[in-house]
């Protein structure tokens, strides 16, 4: 069977972000198939937070996350590398000062 | 970058226990076994609820038919998300699932035996999860990401299965004669396939050798075989059950148990089709699948509608 014959049932993938407690990010915690938004986070509270690991649930279908490309980790992300004086450590203060 | 430079690459990435992700460039031997290993794990998964689904409505009290419906459901999530870290290689779930259903990929062969007593879904959480949660703790650490994440997931709950397992023999093994020798048949008769769980024996596994430079595999099947035994064999003595093999003896010099030899005949008869509940298991699987295409399908036929008329509204 072809790919396009099989998949043509097959319900849309979502991807699921958690919040685990009140004060933090939402997180990724994986991925699951269901026909809609709705369905999608009912199904992610059934298998991804079965132990109380959320308060909050987002949903997005797979299909719309725009990730960069690995192969250019390179120049996205070296031009960072030598910017050293971005870090507070970098600055050489005086013992005497304080609260800085 | 040319194919060997993007090679180096994968390697030094392998090599400096950093891992792989779905996007990164990749052997297309590594994406297939990968394959082959998630999904052959998740189908266990899917499969390992039906011998234990067999007791949910016998289960001897209401604690423990909550205990063990929780475990069942686990299962459930545990085949789910080794489903997605699967479909992250570029296979899709239909296709999984074709796989199994036409008989093409395996599952643990250990399911392919039948739970006659109760007692045995206290062994089958105590030796069978035990066995999988030797296998599975390394994989916590293997190379390719999204397994690795889903690994953590299951491990943290796996232990759970394995401890009510337990519980469920340490109280048959104190309980009246009768009860106890429940316990040891069901003992007896899930110790072997336990061991076989494992997969062959070193020297006739000829994929090991890759799979462990790939860090897809972080033990070879006679280690982490051995530690089973070792581990297993002194918890039954707290239960007071004796580990159905004549042969088994504390070496000093090894600083192992010494094992009996393992019938492997049986275990590539089950693997070949003809245990005894090999039929069974997957016609249940393939009717679950059919009877539930209408429940699939109505889903996505009111999703639509749904979005039709939320359109329309807004229109409106």
């Amino acid at each position: 069977m072809t790919n396009d014959k099989l998949n043509k049932s097959e319900w849309p993938l979502w991807e699921v972000f958690i919040r685990s407690k009140a004060g933090l990010d939402h997180k990724h915690a994986g991925s699951l198939h269901a026909a809609d938004a709705q369905m999608a986070i009912e199904n992610a509270r059934d298998v991804y937070t079965r132990r109380m690991e959320g308060v909050s649930i987002w949903v997005v279908e797979s299909k719309h996350i725009q990730a960069s490309d690995p192969d250019e980790s390179g120049s996205m992300y070296d031009p960072a590398n030598d910017k050293i004086y971005r870090h507070p450590t970098f600055y050489d203060l005086p013992d005497e000062v304080k609260y800085m | 970058m040319t194919v060997h430079s993007f090679q180096e690459h994968f390697d030094s990435i392998i090599d400096r226990e950093s891992t792989i992700e779905p996007r990164d460039w990749m052997p297309d031997d590594y994406r297939k076994t990968l394959i082959r290993q998630i999904s052959q794990h998740a189908h266990s998964e899917i499969i390992g609820m039906l011998p234990e689904g067999n007791w949910i409505t016998r289960a001897p009290t209401l604690r423990r038919k909550a205990v063990l419906l929780a475990k069942v459901q686990d299962e459930a999530g545990h085949g789910l998300y080794l489903y997605s870290a699967a479909e992250t290689l570029g296979i899709t779930r239909d296709e999984m699932y074709d796989q199994l259903h036409s008989g093409k990929a395996k599952y643990s062969s250990i399911f392919n035996y039948p739970t006659v007593t109760w007692a045995d879904m206290g062994a089958i959480g105590w030796l069978v999860d035990g066995a999988a949660i030797m296998n599975q703790v390394p994989l916590c650490r293997t190379s390719y990401g999204p397994y690795a994440r889903a690994m953590v997931r299951v491990c943290k709950e796996e232990s759970f299965h394995q401890r009510q397992g337990f519980e469920i023999m340490l109280t048959l093994s104190k309980g009246t004669e009768i009860q106890k020798k429940m316990a040891q048949d069901a003992f007896n008769r899930w110790w072997w396939p336990s061991l076989m769980m494992f997969g062959p024996p070193d020297a006739e596994s000829p994929h090991t050798a890759q799979s462990m430079r790939w860090r897809i595999k972080r033990f070879t099947n006679d280690e982490l075989r051995q530690k089973f035994v070792d581990v297993t064999t002194e918890q039954a003595k707290v239960l007071g059950l004796e580990v159905p093999d004549k042969d088994l003896k504390w070496n000093e010099e090894r600083g192992h148990y010494d094992f009996g030899t393992i019938n492997w005949d049986e275990f590539w008869n089950v693997v070949k089709g003809n245990g005894p509940c090999n039929k069974q298991r997957l016609n249940a699987r393939k009717t679950a699948w059919e009877d539930g295409k209408w429940v699939r399908d109505a889903a996505m036929a009111y999703a639509e509608k749904r979005k039709a008329r939320n359109a329309q509204a807004k229109v409106a």
